[in-house]
């Protein structure tokens, strides 16, 4: 069970300090001006980034010739539709589904697993894979933990994998991999992003030397960076300073958490239950190496081995002629921001969404619309 | 495949009609307020979709209220759901401006096999609080359903209080200051994290508690000075200053630095990846203010035991009507309503 320690104020002050936040933003100024053209384009591929931005209301700081784009960084948002399908079926079929809260409200081909619950269909919101082994402790039924996040929260699935887990447990993993993305978005044509900003989290298990690779290839800087205020506003002074001098290099400014090599027993954990395979990631593309999957070994745990899922009796009717319009795929990629898609606050509202962009906490349109993309308030 | 899972889900009512939010108001107005919204009052009836209602007796109001109390589970830290239907109705009379309450008539329905023991604690409960916020149950209804039929108990209370000036949701205008009575955020969280089971370090506490005392004492400090309140129960200050600023025609600025958020509850909330601006609340009550008397009313608020961490935290502007700008003291955001129940994040 997870535990929560009441920070001291004092802690918390040091990264959200007011004055601070000001000094950075003005030299965030400098730095974009010396660069000497407009925009420069930076991308975050996290959507705890776009969380903290939109939440301490950062964009009404930021320099109007930086584009902070966001990145496919939303696990959830990323969760394609026949994933979605999978769980629904496996619901509908009176197997009993526990998956993190925000994982209820995503679209499959014609519905959540939300408009399975209120047909009658049992579905647990937990807050972490060992909270639905604990569930499966408790009953004889069968549970399913519809498993979504980056290597992350796929090192706390792995953990209750080998944990030896109760034998009504298993795991239907929609868990993905972000630096094979990266990749997908540094190769796409007509890409304008420069630079890249690393999730903090991600690389406490990774390490910050996973995106030496990626930079060599690539000669596109890598910036490591938390969650705070100040961590976002000092990561892009950092970024935007690589950038301007044409030095393609990794800087972790997240130093407190992250270290070069990261947690190797945890990455020895999460590649000995999950192997990666070739996937399609919703509204991106088909990601080589993208998606987690359960090794052989695990066969017993693996909800797709374990049950015969098949999907197409989901399939009744058309899903929505909306969701061909909707832009999420764009959105994600960089190339649009929510503003251009015509959908965005009419017929797509978090309450009703249509992409997968407007359900997550973390997706970038929810966050336009529960924050405001509006920098001038 | 039975009758109820070939229906498809939009035409069932799901929880997120019953979250206090946009969802729900949009229910009501279609189908259960439908047909009376059109009726004249002499007062406040259904279309002002206040806390109750007010009806005009000679030159004062009569102010009535009713609400239906279902919390799961039913003892949690700080409370229970006796003191809860108390508690409740008390302070959705207060938010009219009744803050002395003739009386509760209190309907209970229970579920067969429910512990005797548990519904004497309630009822006890609900005496303390009744003795607490000054008022008696004069009339009340007991049911019992059988197993399975609901879940525990269910309790209705209706309130009803003689004032002399009402005080609407929708009267703020453009500078009034917004005073807010306390911390935000505690009860919620502190049934969230019972009902889910979080092991929690330090002592979460729901805030439920009778307002009414509170609210006197801010209406007594400068008569008239108070121009619009409500309480932020379900939907958190978020629903609460939406509703009170598309009402009223205003927009609102709020000062995250200065709303009250304990330790405990900010540090849950980012656990769990909840804003507490959008968490219910008990025991709280946002007041629009007159200027020049902020500090006058601040200062009554902050004398009573129920108001000791109260803040003025916002102003009205008369641009950005029916918007909520939040200052993070970073910079700005909009603040949104949560849709449905507030569901907590992945990571």
């Amino acid at each position: 069970m997870p535990e929560v320690l009441a920070p001291e104020g004092a802690k918390e002050l040091r990264f959200r300090d007011p004055a601070q936040a000001k000094a950075l933003s003005a030299a965030l100024g400098r730095v974009v001006g010396e660069v000497g053209r407009s925009p420069v384009s930076v991308m975050h591929v996290c959507g705890s980034h776009e969380q903290s931005i939109a939440k301490f209301g950062l964009r009404a700081i930021l320099p109007r010739d930086l584009n902070v784009i966001m990145g496919p960084g939303c696990p959830v948002c990323v969760t394609d539709v026949p994933e979605v399908d999978e769980a629904v079926v496996l619901a509908q079929d009176g197997v009993r589904i526990a998956t993190y809260g925000d994982m209820l409200r995503v679209p499959g081909s014609v519905k959540s697993l939300a408009d399975a619950q209120t047909e009658g269909a049992k579905v647990d919101v937990v807050y972490s894979a060992a909270q639905a082994a604990d569930l499966a402790r408790d009953t004889t039924e069968e549970i399913v933990f519809f498993a979504s996040g980056f290597e992350t929260t796929a090192v706390a699935t792995a953990a209750v994998v080998l944990a030896d887990p109760p034998p009504n447990f298993s795991v239907l993993s929609a868990h993905k991999y972000i630096p094979p993305v990266m990749e997908i978005v540094a190769e796409m044509p007509g890409t304008k992003v420069e630079g890249f900003l690393a999730a903090g989290h991600a690389a406490t298990i990774t390490g910050s030397a996973i995106f030496e690779r990626f930079v060599e290839r690539h000669r596109i800087p890598v910036v490591v960076a938390g969650f705070e205020p100040l961590d976002i506003l000092g990561g892009l002074v950092k970024l935007v300073e690589l950038v301007r001098d044409r030095s393609p290099r990794v800087e972790n400014m997240y130093p407190r958490c992250v270290t070069a090599e990261g947690n190797r027993n945890a990455q020895a954990q999460l590649w000995q239950v999950f192997r990666t395979v070739g996937g399609q990631w919703r509204g991106i593309a088909h990601v080589p190496n993208g998606n987690l999957r359960l090794r052989d070994e695990f066969a017993h745990v693996d909800a797709r081995r374990r049950h015969r899922i098949d999907v197409r009796r989901l399939w009744t009717r058309s899903p929505s002629t909306l969701t061909q319009v909707c832009i999420c795929g764009n959105i994600m990629a960089g190339i649009a921001s929510p503003a251009e898609c015509p959908l965005f606050g009419k017929e797509c509202v978090p309450e009703t969404p249509v992409g997968a962009c407007m359900v997550s906490s973390e997706g970038t349109c929810k966050i336009w619309h529960q924050y405001g993309g509006h920098p001038d308030l | 495949m039975t009758a109820t899972t070939s229906l498809r889900s939009e035409a069932l009512i799901t929880l997120r009609h019953g979250a206090g939010g946009r969802a729900m108001r949009q229910l009501i107005g279609e189908t259960l307020a439908a047909g009376y919204l059109e009726t004249k009052v002499d007062g406040i009836g259904l279309a002002a979709m206040d806390d109750g209602a007010a009806l005009r007796i000679g030159d004062r109001w009569l102010v009535v209220t009713t609400d239906s109390h279902v919390v799961h589970p039913v003892f949690f830290p700080g409370g229970d759901i006796g003191r809860l239907a108390v508690a409740g109705t008390v302070n959705d009379l207060a938010m009219m401006g009744a803050t002395a309450p003739l009386g509760l008539t209190c309907a209970v329905i229970i579920e067969e096999g429910f512990r005797r023991s548990d519904l004497e604690r309630i009822q006890r409960s609900m005496q303390e609080t009744c003795r607490e916020a000054g008022v008696t149950i004069l009339t009340g209804d007991t049911k019992v359903m059988g197993r399975g039929e609901l879940d525990g108990i269910v309790i209705n209370t209706t309130g009803f209080a003689l004032t002399d000036r009402i005080v609407p949701d929708a009267g703020l205008r453009a500078g009034d200051r917004l005073l807010l009575t306390g911390s935000i955020g505690d009860h919620g969280m502190a049934l969230m994290v019972k009902r889910h089971g979080l092991a929690i370090e330090a002592e979460l506490r729901s805030d439920v508690a009778p307002i009414n005392g509170l609210i006197q004492a801010a209406l007594a400090a400068v008569p008239g000075a108070v121009t619009a309140m409500k309480d932020p129960t379900r939907g958190g200050v978020a629903s609460a200053l939406h509703e009170m600023a598309e009402k009223s025609g205003v927009g609102i600025v709020l000062h995250e630095p200065r709303v009250s958020v304990s330790p405990v509850v900010r540090a849950a909330a980012e656990m769990l990846g909840l804003d507490p601006f959008q968490i219910a609340n008990e025991g709280k009550a946002l007041l629009g203010v007159r200027p020049d008397a902020a500090d006058a009313v601040l200062a009554a608020v902050r004398a009573h035991p129920h108001g000791a961490a109260a803040e003025i935290v916002g102003e009205c502007i008369a641009d950005h009507v029916g918007r909520v700008i939040l200052d993070t003291g970073l910079g700005r955001r909009l603040l949104v309503e949560a849709e449905g129940e507030p569901l907590p994040r992945i990571c």
